[in-house]
This record gives structure tokens, sequence and C-alpha cells, in this order.
């Protein structure tokens, strides 16, 4: 690894990254629309469904609460759901060990439920909670600027690298001391950092205009969009690790990307979804970013609750690179 | 003196494809080689495996009598016969960036001066003409200031103009005592440049020599053409020689020229507008081959 051929390559990546003010400009202007586009077009909580949480045997949910337009939810840990019903994300949670149910006093879907519940035999103890709702918007970007970093790295990366390997850039390099090591770690770091730039840029643009909720720490938000990004572009370098054909690349990326745009919960949860959803969504990096970023600005998540998510994300990143830098072939 | 780069039973088999069908190759220092050869002969193939961008099937390469390892990308300047350069870089960027890589290198002041950069060292690449983009090329391959130059089919596509003040360029560096591997299809190319040249076909060195030698030992004769119509077919027939035609024009190959001329004349054969020249590598490749070089 030489240090001088490694800046050189580096350096020459930033500029062509900076030069290339389309994708640029996508890079920027798409997430800063979708927030600001649903920050208006869901002002109000665009769910009318009612949600009620239920910590304890769920097949036991009364039967009142078992009708149409009432989604049951299982939950495992009780503190959780409480701050769910906090954040307006739960109607409704019903404790049927211990006979009690919370519902958020600002909350006019939780009136409901409760009056609902409590209109025939014997009731469950009251507890309420207070908390302002969170808006759609709040707990959308997240998931846009996941998928952004996720489009951006993959497509970034993966297929830039196949379009020099079929227009013969890669070539000329390969007839020059620069090895593959420096070559590839240059194009991941110099993509890394732009895109954790241009991300934060973005974050920090549309907050100014929209004010998201965050209850967490910016520090651990940055180490998550890192790792985050990280294992995002490993993942384009397998995909540019010996393919030559543009069209195959784009395709494959797209068949990458979006299960993962879709399965991640970027734009809605997968609390109501079959489990096998949820565990399959459990293997794309997409909802380990989504749901770390998410925990920590909604529930203020520090390490420790994000800890596992950071450790898959770095898990993966280690695997894609090794599997990515093995395959790699000049030509 | 043993030869800087040398190649035997050098071969190399694609899928279905026998591309270079073991050739015999020596490179002696300050030499400049041309490989001539139609498209498809095999040049491109040999001289990547030379530059170690290709993995021969067989054969051996040894450069100053050793396999060549990895401090050969050092010493070697390469052009290939097509090359991008990323996105977005402008020529200065570019020669800087390939600088980079070597630990010697040539002053690039000197070297932008020499292939006449000065004009357009802020331009993006993308937006250079081919011969602006060929110099740069040539710059980025003089970079490391190489013992050795591969340069494949560095001025095909290029005008007239261009090409001439390409192969200036080219000899000026041939001046300085660098060894040069050249592939081309343009004869004249290789007769302003080569001191040595191979002549390949169907992946196999035809022949190899100087020019000159190879003039000499294949023919110690002369070109006779005429125009078409004052030799029609029915009258070439009759003829003891045989008479090709070439772009409108009969052809014939002479040792002979006092009988062939007098035979002309014995069989009724007009000499208006004849015309007398010494043949040339074009013809020798035609004879060698049955192929045009440009076909």
């Amino acid at each position: 690894m030489n240090l001088r051929r490694f800046l050189a390559v580096f350096a020459a990546r930033n500029r062509e990254f900076l030069r290339d003010r389309m994708a640029l400009a996508w890079n920027v202007v798409l997430p800063v629309l979708i927030v600001i586009g649903f920050a208006f077009a869901f002002t109000g909580d665009g769910k009318a469904l009612f949600k009620v949480g239920v910590y304890g045997d769920a097949g036991t949910t009364p039967a009142l609460l078992r009708m149409k337009h009432i989604q049951i939810i299982p939950v495992a840990r009780l503190d959780a759901a409480i701050t769910k019903v906090q954040r307006h994300q739960l109607d409704l949670l019903l404790d049927r060990e211990k006979g009690r149910y919370w519902i958020n006093d600002t909350s006019a879907n939780g009136y409901i439920l409760a009056r609902l519940l409590t209109s025939r035999g014997p009731a469950p103890e009251r507890q309420t909670v207070s908390g302002a709702p969170i808006r759609y918007v709040d707990w959308l970007i997240p998931g846009v600027l996941g998928m952004n970093v996720m489009f951006s790295s993959l497509f970034g990366v993966g297929y830039v690298i196949v379009r020099y390997r079929k227009n013969g850039v890669l070539k000329r390099l390969m007839a020059t001391p620069l090895t593959p090591l420096e070559f590839l770690s240059a194009q991941v770091l110099s993509r890394l950092w732009l895109i954790v730039l241009v991300t934060s840029l973005v974050y920090t643009g549309t907050n100014l205009l929209v004010g998201f909720r965050m209850y967490g720490s910016y520090l651990t938000l940055l180490l998550v969009l890192v790792v985050g990004t990280l294992s995002m572009i490993s993942l384009g370098l397998i995909v540019a690790a010996r393919m030559s054909n543009e069209e195959a690349a784009n395709g494959l990326l797209n068949l990458i990307s979006w299960p993962m745009m879709l399965l991640s919960g970027v734009w809605f949860s997968l609390e109501g979804s079959p489990a096998i959803v949820r565990q399959a969504a459990q293997l794309l990096p997409l909802t380990h970013i989504t749901e770390a970023a998410r925990a920590v600005m909604i529930d203020g998540a520090g390490l420790a609750q994000i800890g596992w998510h950071l450790a898959v994300l770095l898990a993966m990143s280690v695997l894609f690179l090794a599997v990515g830098a093995r395959w790699f072939r000049w030509e | 003196m043993p030869a800087l780069l040398q190649a035997r039973g050098l071969s190399k088999r694609y899928p279905g494809v026998e591309a270079v069908k073991g050739i015999d190759l020596a490179l002696e220092q300050g030499v400049c080689l041309g490989l001539l050869g139609p498209n498809g002969a095999g040049k491109t193939t040999t001289v990547e495996m030379l530059e170690g961008i290709v993995t021969p099937s067989g054969g051996t390469i040894l450069y100053r009598g050793k396999a060549t390892g990895p401090g050969f990308r050092q010493e070697a300047g390469i052009m290939f016969q097509q090359t991008s350069l990323q996105d977005y870089i402008r020529v200065e960027e570019a020669l800087r960036l390939f600088a980079s890589f070597y630990r010697r290198t040539r002053p690039l002041e000197e070297l932008i001066r020499r292939c006449a950069l000065e004009e357009f060292l802020r331009r993006d690449v993308r937006h250079l003409s081919g011969g602006q983009r060929q110099r740069l090329l040539l710059a980025i391959a003089l970079v490391n200031d190489p013992e050795i130059l591969f340069l494949d089919e560095p001025t095909t596509g290029l005008d007239p103009q261009s090409r001439r003040n390409f192969w200036d360029l080219i000899d000026s560096i041939k001046g300085e005592g660098k060894t040069v591997l050249l592939t081309t299809h343009y004869m004249e190319e290789a007769h302003a440049l080569c001191d040595r040249v191979a002549i390949m076909d169907h992946g196999r060195i035809v022949t190899a020599g100087t020019p000159r030698e190879l003039l000499r030992r294949h023919f110690d004769s002369a070109v006779i053409t005429l125009p078409q119509q004052q030799l029609p077919p029915s009258l070439a027939d009759r003829l003891p020689f045989p008479v090709h035609r070439v772009e409108g024009q009969a052809e014939i190959l002479s040792d002979d020229l006092d009988r062939d001329l007098r035979l002309l004349l014995d069989h009724g054969v007009s000499l208006h507008h004849l015309q007398v020249r010494s043949r040339t590598l074009e013809d020798l490749f035609l004879e060698l081959t049955g192929r045009q070089l440009r076909g």
C-alpha cells in the first residue's frame, strides 16, 4: 500500500464526484424533495388504522378489539411499547399479564379505543402517558436518507467501476504500478466521506425547512451513517468486482436496491408484516441503517440499544469488502 | 548482446480462437521494432502479453534476462490502442495522477512542452481532438521515463498532419535511445519509424528483419503499373506472368524490366501512362499474406 498512489486516486475520485453536477444534484435534490413532499402531504396522521399493542398472550385479546380497522400488534417489550404510545405510534397498549392498559392523553384514537375497551365488562387498569405525536416525516427521514446512501453507494461505486472496466480506464491503471488494494480503498474512502458529507448537508438543510424531532445524540447518528454507508459501498464492490457489462450491472444493482427500498421499512413500518418478511428484512443492510437511525432520532437510543445494528452492519461490511476485494479483476 | 525483451514460443488461446500461435521475438535495447499485420493478425494480443496485461497460454517472456515481475510496470511505458481516462479529469490532472504512480518520473514541464499539451492543459480530457488525445496518451506513457515503450497503433484514425507530427514526436523519443515496440497497419509508419519489422498474419510471424533487408530478401524486382483498359483480361491471359488488378490498375511484378517491357510491346500492349516503381513493404505484405494491410 503506497500512500502517495492512494491519495492521488482518492483526490482524483473526489474531483470527479464534485464535478459531476448532474449526479451531485440528484444526490442532494431527491432526498430533499421527498422529505419536503411528505412533510406537506402528510401533515395530519395519514393512517386510518387503529393500532393496538398487546403485551402478553395476544390470543386473548378481547373480542371487542378484534374488528376491522384495528390492527393488533404483539409487543415483546413493555417499555419500548410505552414509548410508542407516547409518540402516537400505538394508539393503545394492553398488558394482558397485569391487566393494565395505556393510552396517550393527547390522542383522539386512544380515547376512542379506551372507550371501546371499557364499555363492557370489567375494565383493565387505566394508565396514561403523554407526548407529542411523531409526524410521518420524522419517522420517514432516517429511511429516506438511508435509501439515498444506498443508491449513491451502490451505483456510485458498483456502476462506475463496471463502466471503467468496460471503457478501458481500469486497463490503463492496471498497466501502472497501482495495486488493486490502493485503487479500491481510494474508491471506498472517497465515496464514504463524500456521502457522509452530502447526507449531513441534506439532513441539516431539510432540518432547517421541516424541523425534525431528534431525541438522540448526533454523534451516534453520525456513527450509524458512517458504518451504514461503508456496508453499502462494500456491497457495491462485490457487484463491481468482475462485471464488465454496464446494463447487466445496472440490472443487478436494481435487483439489489429495489427490494431493500421496499422491505427495509423505509416507507412503512414492518411491525404488522408477516414474520418471514421481518426476518428477511434483517438480512438487508438498509433495514439496520433505517432502524438504527430511527431509534436514535425518535427514541433517543444510545450506542447500547443500537449496538447490535452497528455490529451487523460492520460484519456485513467486512464480509462484503473481503469478497469484493478478493474477486476483483482489473479486466 | 542479450535482448532487452525476449519472447519464446509465445501463444495465446481464447475459447475457439488461437490468437497467437507460438512466436519468438527479440527486442534489443534502443531499437524500434514494428509489428505489422492486418486487423486480427494477433498484434495487439502479442503486445499485451509482452506488456503483462494478457496472460500467455504458453511460452516465456524475459525482460533483461529475467521473468517480468511487478518492477516491470515501473519501467514500461504503455499506450493502448484504445484508452479512456476517468470522467471529469483535466489534461494536467491526468498527467499528475499517472506521475504519482511511479518512483521515477520525467519533469512534467518538459513532457508538456514536448508533446505540445500547453494549449489544453486545463481541458477536460473528453473534449480533446483525436490528435490532442493521442499526444496526451503518449505523454502518459512517457511519464515514468520508461526504458521500453509499447505503442499499439498510435496513429490509427489521425489525419495525415497529426500523424506526421506524431511521427516526429516518436522519432525524437527514439533519439533518446528508448526501446520501442510499435504496432501499425500503416507501411509508411513502419518505414518512417522502425529499425526492424516483423510481419504478422494469422497469429504467426511471417517474416522479420530491417525494412531494407526484407525488401532485398523477398524481391529484387519492380512494379509495372498500367491503366487496366490497356490490358484487358483476354490479353493479360496470354502473358507469361501474372497480372494483378489493384484499384483500377493492372500491376505486374517484374524481376527483369527489359524482358518484360519487350514482352508487353510484343503482345501489342500500349505503354502509355506506364509507371515503374520499386516495391514497398505494402507489396511485400500483399505477397506474403495475400491480404491487403488495411482490409
